[in-house]
């Protein structure tokens, strides 16, 4: 009987750590609405935003009915506190410029649809079916934030040192989402989700190959952050919870 | 009591609140209709996860049954298998072409794969014909374009921008 409870909780923490992950992606990438370089790039990032917070309702949706308190996907969006997240920190980074944006997004889709590719093979069919769906809309931004990742660290000399010092400022944050804990190892176990580090061999060798297509060096040794999954974030997250959940927290249960 | 056959044509004639020209029965997204005694069923899947049309057309849905005289609607919503543009009927991508929007071309689907990536990801060239003018010099301008489904494309003949609803 134990264990069964301790799987199910699990589970809500694996789906909070991808429905909070799309979450505060989504959220990020939605604040350039209005500010991108180009009407074109304004629209595409307005675009993968509506499709983060699109699977966020899926992810967010299913945590609440595992969860069975009777939280919907709104309730968990808008009405936890920061060391309720269970993000990654690369997602909660700040949006810098462009190409900061644009390299966060590259390193998360290299690692998010192989994710959504093995998560199709979840036992659980709820996670299988909304991985299917998701992973057929994550396949287009991984094409998009590739292609822009090597046109512009192989364009002028302007958008290279910019791309290359976007890559070292990201690369610390990039271990977390490729090392297993504890969660991640029992989930893994009973066949529900796939481990994050059986993610990191397809990974490198995509990062890699854009990379060295981009004329970008990754750095070498550097420190590993980590603790976003457990509900350890920057400070940057609570500036960014405290615009995304204003209205609920003002007026709790608002409609209009 | 109505029939499935009858409220399949009812619905044939609810139009897809982005695109009015193609209805959601050509658009695909109708996967079931049953009636259980007085309940009408309908199974509608979403195109993308995030579309903002998925609200409006389970509303357009509910309402143009309503307005049939079905007092009792309930839809369902059902994710596998994943909506795809395959499943868009032929009769829909020449309206689709008519309104100015590329129609998908089949077997494109970003598959996102991992061997030979470079080329696939870099989006190799795809010859998507100019709804306007039918030329084939055109050139993609954004992966996505004024909705997620659509990628942004340029005529080089008759200059004009257009949507390509893209193949998923």
């Amino acid at each position: 009987m134990e264990a069964v409870v301790d799987l199910d909780a699990a589970l809500f923490e694996g789906l909070c750590r991808l429905g909070d992950s799309t979450l505060v992606l989504g959220h990020r990438v939605s604040e350039w609405c209005g500010h991108a370089p180009v009407l074109e790039e304004d629209i595409a990032l307005a675009n993968m935003a509506l499709d983060l917070i699109g699977q966020t309702q899926l992810w967010l949706g299913l945590a609440g009915e595992v969860e069975g308190k009777g939280r919907d996907a709104d309730a968990l969006a808008f009405r936890r506190d920061v060391w309720e997240f269970r993000n990654l920190l690369l997602v909660e980074r700040p949006n810098g410029d462009f190409g900061q944006t644009l390299m966060r997004q590259f390193l998360f889709d290299a690692w998010h649809q192989p994710m959504l590719k093995a998560l199709e093979g979840s036992n659980d069919a709820r996670i299988a079916e909304i991985a299917a769906k998701a992973g057929r809309e994550v396949a287009y931004h991984l094409e998009r934030s590739a292609d822009l990742v090597i046109r512009l660290g192989d364009g002028t000399e302007e958008s290279h040192k910019r791309m290359q010092t976007a890559l070292d400022k990201l690369w610390p944050y990039t271990g977390e989402m490729l090392t297993s804990d504890e969660t991640d190892r029992a989930l893994a176990e009973a066949g529900i989700m796939a481990a994050p580090d059986s993610i990191r061999p397809t990974w490198e060798s995509l990062v890699g190959e854009v990379l060295d297509e981009a004329t970008l060096t990754a750095p070498e040794g550097a420190y590993l952050h980590k603790g976003g999954k457990q509900g350890t974030h920057s400070e940057h997250l609570g500036h960014m919870l405290a615009t995304m959940q204003w209205l609920q927290r003002a007026y709790p249960d608002a409609t209009w | 009591m109505v029939s499935e056959a009858q409220v399949w044509d009812w619905l044939s004639e609810v139009p897809d609140p982005e695109i009015p020209v193609i209805s959601v029965t050509d658009l695909g997204i109708v996967r079931d209709v049953t009636v259980e005694g007085e309940t009408v069923v309908v199974t509608v899947t979403p195109t993308y996860s995030g579309c903002p049309a998925t609200s409006v057309i389970n509303f357009e849905i509910e309402k143009a049954l309503r307005d049939k005289g079905v007092a009792d609607v309930r839809l369902e919503r059902q994710l596998d298998p994943p909506w795809t543009t395959d499943w868009l009927k032929p009769e829909a991508r020449e309206k689709l072409r008519a309104y100015g929007i590329a129609p998908p071309i089949d077997g494109t689907r970003a598959e996102g794969v991992v061997e030979g990536r470079i080329k696939r990801l870099t989006g190799a060239a795809l010859v998507v014909p100019c709804p306007h003018c039918g030329s084939e010099d055109t050139q993609k301008v954004s992966q996505f374009g004024s909705t997620p489904c659509k990628a942004a494309y340029q005529c080089r003949s008759c200059l004009e921008p257009f949507d390509y609803f893209k193949c998923i």
